[in-house]
């Protein structure tokens, strides 16, 4: 079968956040409690209670005001670096692309959630497993597109198959450029090719993508295990510091960025 | 809306102004962003702030709260200037060819006919020049100086651009871009539409902010056209609705005047020939309001009883019943007791501070509503009130939500859409029909026995909506369409209406919608769109006559053909006229004509496209508004400068409020103006947001948005604790600094804004303090709408 995708197009999104609240509503997911941010964007990161979000960015450009959003969530990576590090075997790809988690074999290591270089992963306090968007599956397996690209008044986010889905991101970059934009596809290529595919209207470390994700292994993870088996330590933090910087957008905005999740 | 929300993909270009379309009206960017990307079609967004709308425009220009009359009038001096008007249009479809009495003048801010004592107008001598058969004088070629374009002309001279960027702080650069960007559209076949919502109309001037654009568009040619109009995005789904059905204190359904106990009103027939124009469609008014009296009173309204008129509850001439008037006889004690259905003043009415206080002089309160509200429970301590000292007796009657019940919503387009119960109400929550008719029931038992003159009205009302608490709506749905009394027959229209008291319409601008037995249109769904506009003819139903673009007899010129292949609506056909009638054809199209269907375009009348007004064409000049007949720029009550166009700085017709707890405040003390405004994650008020986990994580806390040049001068960080202060009292909340509010350059001094969402209050799971402490009790010269908008403020670091 086909493989599935959604392209977000950033262009087209208004900040709304109707698709973080309709996935919260199709999937159950209790509320967070958040506090006053500083921004527009909460709750503060995804989590195991919160698969996606908008991330609202100031950014003034000689003068000329913006105010970018960008929806994220797990971008459902061919190269994933979550079913790589997962020893408990509780993720698993689907042949239609998807990356999905099995609440049964999850131990709660939180090793995925360090791994991801998107940081779309988390543990929920609820379950005490990792969770992360689903492609909301059970609506795909019955004909239906996931809760966020059905709420989304703009037509933002667009869901199919994945070839159509890239041509559709392409044919829009080509005409955003055509508008003197400076656009571009994100997602076709970057870990062996993501199931979320954006339309960018920048670069893509203005939006806070990475430039060039890379994927952990479980080669590296278990290297990482025989060091700390060596001085006999069970630390986390070095590992998950290493992945953290890796996943890390070098910020080229930094200082003009008012940005909630700092 | 003159159009409708799919129409907005027609257009060439959007000015977004007084509105914030994106994030409180996120379906209209459905169809904006189509317009975008199928037409390249440009939006333009005006805010005092950088907003997600400005976020998807491709002009943004920031503008001081209060100063849209200047800002249009701008442009209109810009575009009468250089000759960019629409004049084919302008010539034969407005008034702009009509001469205008030799004694109306206007100087240093005021028109003729002013008395300064009463605050009030005469408009005696904002008239047409007639002939000896009273027919009003013109010249077309428009060059006699006493024309409505001359007038027009050299009334709006005065707003050059220097001028206008000095009071509104717009950039010069950016406020010529917009100007021609947007009077692009004034050319043959193009279309720009104006999108406005509450940032233009909660103004002491907020009646003349609308005409101004109403008179911008008119002179472009951008009203009756797809992609054009005049485009209110209401504040509630249903707040279309609620206006059609008269839920303002100076009307009754279907846009009548609710009589006053002055001596035009006297009778029916003195009250039809008060209201009755003798030329226009409201020339059947008297259809229409004997039939709402048959509605009303049913068979107790005859002919020999004038159909019931005396019934009719007539206001006092000198008072004003609007919110701010309500609550300030409130305080002073003249109202015993109130019903609050879904409405919250103590969060969402003006000068909050002073309405909660008012509450206590109640007796009684009945608040409806799915939550506990602040306004329900105003007189505890947690609303920082001494319960004790309280005598009011508060009722809450929990109500059924919009899911739960069946009936219409009238969206802004004026669709008029069917909605069914998806789930039972909740626990003992019930419908406001159930509420209203159990109610009514009960009150009129009360009454069965007694005689006097005060019992007749609620005796004689007809009120035959079934046996159960929950009234029949399918039956109030008839009712409303209207029936002929005599057979029970829907009335297929409101052309059928009739004033000898055989049809009844509970509102005849709905008449049309239940045209037969079983045919209740508002509930169809058929989004068949032939032709591509999106008017889908067949989805619901759109009044009146299901018409979805109003004066669409403006899409075609003199003759009846469309301005251009792109643009067409509706157009005469002479091959489709009956000629066993005498039809010399008839208009057709994509469309249901808002025209005499069968008036050719050569007849006369045939090219007067405003079948609404009198002179049945667009008014750029008018004597129906209280300022005066242009709209003139005046400051807000308070203002941080003087106004730069006249000698007048308020709006010369206002009321002046100098009642206890309304402090003005100036700008020596309050140098900062503020404003209050909506987030897309929560609705008004907040008790239906507030209350939800799911959207209360979203903006879980108030705050107010500053300029990082403010938050420096006054050592405020993002995310700090900080107080607003008004002459009228004071708020602490979350500071947000931010590059998207910027200062302005006023009159070469720098002025900075602050705005506050006003959702928020103490109940709930969001909390967070009311703006609404804030902002003063004044209100709009013609409407009295609450000046939420601009006021005077200062910011200080919490301690």
């Amino acid at each position: 079968m086909a493989e599935l995708a959604m392209c977000v197009d950033v262009s087209k999104c208004t900040g709304c956040r109707g698709c973080q609240v309709a996935c919260k509503q199709w999937n159950g997911l209790p509320a967070v409690k958040t506090g006053f941010s500083g921004s527009y964007e909460n709750p503060p990161r995804i989590g195991g209670d919160t698969w996606t979000r908008v991330r609202f960015i100031e950014k003034e450009d000689s003068g000329k005001m913006r105010f970018l959003f960008r929806k994220e969530q797990c971008m459902h990576c061919t190269e994933a670096s979550c079913q790589a590090v997962c020893a408990a075997g509780a993720i698993q790809k689907t042949d239609r692309g998807m990356v999905v988690f099995n609440d049964d074999r999850c131990v709660g290591c939180k090793n995925c959630v360090v791994a991801c270089p998107f940081r779309a992963i988390g543990l929920s306090e609820e379950t005490g497993s990792s969770r992360k968007c689903r492609f909301c599956y059970e609506r795909i397996e019955n004909g239906m597109e996931p809760a966020c690209a059905k709420a989304c008044p703009t037509g933002a986010i667009s869901f199919g198959d994945r070839g159509k889905m890239l041509t559709q991101a392409k044919q829009r970059v080509s005409d955003l450029r055509g508008l003197g934009v400076n656009a571009r596809v994100y997602g076709e290529n970057e870990l062996g090719g993501l199931h979320v595919i954006y339309v960018l209207d920048d670069e893509p470390e203005i939006y806070g993508l990475p430039a060039n994700p890379r994927a952990a292994t479980a080669g590296l993870f278990d290297n990482w295990l025989h060091a700390l088996a060596g001085v006999g330590v069970v630390a986390f933090a070095p590992f998950w510091l290493i992945f953290r910087e890796r996943g890390k957008a070098p910020d080229k905005s930094a200082g003009t960025e008012v940005d909630g999740n700092a | 809306m003159t159009n409708h929300y799919i129409d907005l993909k027609n257009t060439d270009c959007a000015l977004i102004i007084g509105s914030n379309a994106a994030e409180n009206h996120p379906m209209s960017f459905k169809w904006l962003t189509k317009a975008r990307e199928e037409r390249g079609a440009r939006i333009i967004s005006v805010d005092p702030r950088f907003t997600r709308t400005s976020a998807k425009a491709d002009i943004y220009a920031p503008i001081r709260s209060g100063t849209d009359i200047a800002f249009i009038g701008g442009m209109i001096n810009y575009i009468l200037r250089n000759r960019m008007f629409n004049e084919a249009y302008v010539r034969k479809y407005t008034n702009a060819a009509f001469i205008i009495d030799d004694r109306y003048d206007f100087k240093d801010g005021i028109f003729s006919g002013y008395d300064s004592k009463s605050r009030k107008y005469s408009s005696d001598t904002w008239k047409y020049k007639t002939d000896s058969a009273g027919q009003p004088l013109k010249d077309e070629t428009l060059q006699h100086p006493r024309t409505v374009f001359q007038l027009l002309k050299k009334h709006y001279s005065r707003y050059d651009i220097d001028t206008v960027c000095r009071i509104t702080g717009t950039p010069k650069g950016v406020y010529m871009e917009i100007a021609d960007t947007y009077a692009a559209t004034g050319a043959r076949g193009k279309a720009g539409t104006i999108l406005y919502a509450m940032g233009a109309t909660q103004h002491t001037v907020g009646s003349q902010n609308i005409r101004s654009y109403a008179m911008l568009q008119l002179l472009l040619g951008n009203i009756g056209v797809p992609g054009g109009g005049i485009n209110a995005l209401r504040g509630e789904a249903n707040v279309q609705g609620s206006t059609d059905m008269a839920l303002l204190f100076h009307l009754i359904p279907g846009y009548l005047n609710l009589p006053s106990a002055a001596p035009q009103y006297a009778t029916l027939a003195s009250y039809l020939e008060t209201e009755t124009p003798k030329t226009g469609y409201w020339s059947n008014k008297p259809k229409f309001m004997v039939s709402l009296l048959k509605a009303f009173w049913g068979p107790n309204a005859t002919k020999d009883n004038e159909f019931a008129y005396q019934y009719l509850p007539k206001i006092d001439p000198q008072v004003n019943y609007s919110h701010i008037s309500v609550f300030e006889a409130l305080y002073e004690e003249k109202i015993k007791g109130m019903f609050c259905f879904g409405q919250n003043p103590v969060v969402g009415g003006p000068n909050a501070n002073k309405e909660a206080k008012a509450l206590g002089n109640l007796e009684w309160l009945v608040c409806v509503d799915l939550w506990e509200t602040e306004t329900s429970t105003f007189w505890t301590e947690k609303a920082g009130a001494r319960p004790a000292d309280i005598k009011t007796e508060v009722f809450l009657l929990p109500a059924a939500s919009s899911v739960e019940k069946e009936g219409t919503v009238s969206n802004s387009g004026r669709w008029i859409q069917w909605r069914w119960k998806a789930i039972e109400p909740v626990n003992d929550a019930k419908s406001d029909g159930w509420i209203i008719n159990s109610l009514f029931k009960r009150v009129k038992k009360l009454y069965e026995n007694e005689s006097s003159p005060a019992a007749a009205p609620i005796k004689h009302l007809l009120w035959d909506y079934g046996d159960s608490d929950e009234p029949d709506i399918d039956k109030v749905a008839r009712e409303i369409n209207g029936y002929n009394v005599f057979t029970g027959k829907q009335v297929p229209g409101f052309a059928k209406l009739s004033d000898d008291g055989s049809t009844c319409s509970g509102n005849w601008v709905f008449c049309g919608m239940y045209p037969e037995a079983g045919k209740n249109l508002s509930q169809r769904r058929d989004n068949t769109d032939e032709g591509g506009l999106g008017n889908c003819l067949n989805w619901s139903y759109s009044w009146p006559a299901n018409r979805r673009i109003l004066y669409n007899r403006c899409s075609a010129d003199y003759e009846g053909r469309p301005w251009s292949d792109d643009s067409k609506l509706i157009w005469w056909d002479p091959a489709k006229g009956d000629i066993l009638k005498g039809e010399k054809g008839k208009w057709v199209g994509l469309d249901v004509p808002d025209f005499n269907a069968v008036l050719a375009p050569a007849e006369p009348g045939g090219t007067n496209p405003f079948i609404m007004l009198p002179e049945t064409v667009g008014g750029l000049f008018t004597t129906k508004m209280k300022e005066g007949p242009f709209p003139e720029h005046y400051e807000p009550w308070e203002s941080p400068v003087n106004n730069s166009l006249s000698g007048v700085q308020l709006n010369p017709v206002v009321k002046v409020p100098k009642t206890a707890m309304n402090e003005q405040g100036s700008p020596d003390r309050f140098p900062i103006i503020g404003t209050t405004y909506r987030v897309s994650e929560h609705w008004q008020a907040g008790q239906m947001t507030r209350n939800l986990p799911w959207l209360a994580e979203l903006f879980p806390d108030m705050f107010v948005e500053m300029s990082e040049s403010l938050a420096k001068a006054r050592g405020i960080k993002n995310g700090d604790k900080v107080v607003i202060s008004c002459a009228r009292g004071e708020i602490t909340t979350y500071a947000l600094v931010t590059k998207r509010f910027k200062p302005l350059l006023i009159n070469g001094k720098q002025v900075e804004e602050v705005g506050l969402p006003w959702h928020f209050g103490y109940q709930g799971i969001a909390t967070g303090e009311i703006a609404n402490k804030l902002t003063p009790h004044i209100g709009d010269g013609n409407t009295m709408i609450p000046e939420y908008k601009a006021f005077l403020v200062d910011v200080r670091r919490a301690v």
